[in-house]
């Protein structure tokens, strides 16, 4: 697994990206989905891949898709995105000290932070992998824009990507990932302490508050220390 | 401008501006020992709620539905040691084949 021991050499961008290639081939054939749901939800074919260019966080994406597409108006689609990527503002300060150069050049590789390229580049001490971060990052870049790109164009040859159980690959690779962390008391308290607050709140709250609530939870990690 | 494009750009916008907060703000820093305390334990938690709203939500329910098969897949393979890779590809297959079922 990706836990590194200080005496072995830091992956370099390429392996970063080719430890990412299994989640890539996940992460395009959600690309092509998004692309086939946008573009049947009158996206148009250009405003898709636009979006997986700038925004490049898929639950966000989603999300604006189907607020529009049910009426939901602008300022609801636009809230309902940002809750979701509002996680993106602890997953920030985690990263922070591996994003070096400057701030045009931190902007620019704070993009290729998602919750896949930081889960796998996580040392499970809050310390993180810059060469993974960014290779595997980078690598999930480029297949969630040609996965979109292919589902605006190409129409949904792939079929629904639930009938592959591919949604089911996400909480895997967190779950497998979660597993290797848990040596420490003080990280098992706050991954009980998350998961039991995402649960109770997804019946009452907006998607992404949950998931914004339980990352408080890392406070109380630290508390029990 | 449409509803759609307004959306594109505005959720784009948002979505670059969380990304960057942290790493412009605080980047290429050691994270003082206080803050690197919290962020060790932001990964656990943060890993547990993906988990948990991955697996068991669906919209606003909670659901017992295929993919808890797959996770368990998932947990199999952990605690054998196996690779990632093989705990996300049992996964989607448990997952899939119970949905077949």
């Amino acid at each position: 697994m990706s836990r590194t021991a200080p005496s072995q050499p830091p992956a370099t961008f390429r392996e970063g990206a080719r430890a990412a290639i299994p989640l890539c081939v996940v992460i395009g054939a959600f690309g092509v989905s998004f692309g086939v749901l946008a573009r049947a939800n009158g996206f148009g074919v250009v405003a898709p891949i636009v979006m997986s260019m700038t925004t490049f966080t898929g639950a966000s994406q989603f999300a604006v898709v189907s607020v529009l597409a049910d009426g939901g108006g602008l300022g609801a689609a636009v809230l309902a995105a940002v809750l979701l990527a509002s996680r993106y503002i602890p997953i920030g300060l985690s990263v922070a000290p591996v994003i070096t150069g400057p701030a045009p050049a931190r902007f620019v590789q704070a993009q290729m932070v998602i919750d896949e390229s930081w889960a796998v580049a996580n040392r499970g001490d809050g310390t993180i992998e810059r060469g993974t971060l960014l290779g595997a990052g980078g690598a999930l870049y480029v297949s969630w824009l040609a996965g979109t790109a292919l589902g605006v164009v190409g129409g949904d040859f792939l079929g629904d990507p639930e009938d592959l159980g591919l949604d089911a690959a996400f909480p895997a690779l967190f779950f497998v990932l979660l597993a290797s962390q848990l040596k420490k008391r003080q990280n098992v308290a706050a991954a009980l302490a998350g998961g039991a607050i995402a649960l109770v709140l997804a019946p009452f709250a907006k998607a992404g508050v949950p998931i914004i609530a339980a990352s408080a939870a890392c406070v109380f990690g630290w508390w029990r220390r | 401008m449409s509803d759609v494009w307004a959306a594109v750009l505005l959720v784009g916008a948002a979505a670059m501006a969380l990304k960057a907060a942290g790493p412009v703000v605080a980047g290429g820093r050691d994270l003082p020992p206080r803050a690197l305390q919290l962020v060790s334990a932001l990964a656990p938690a943060l890993l547990a709620a993906f988990v948990v709203t991955g697996t068991f939500t669906s919209g606003r329910s909670v659901v017992l539905d295929e993919r808890a098969l797959g996770l368990g897949a998932a947990a199999v393979c952990a605690w054998l040691r196996a690779p990632l890779l093989a705990g996300v590809v049992a996964a989607a297959v448990v997952t899939a084949a119970a949905r077949a079922v």
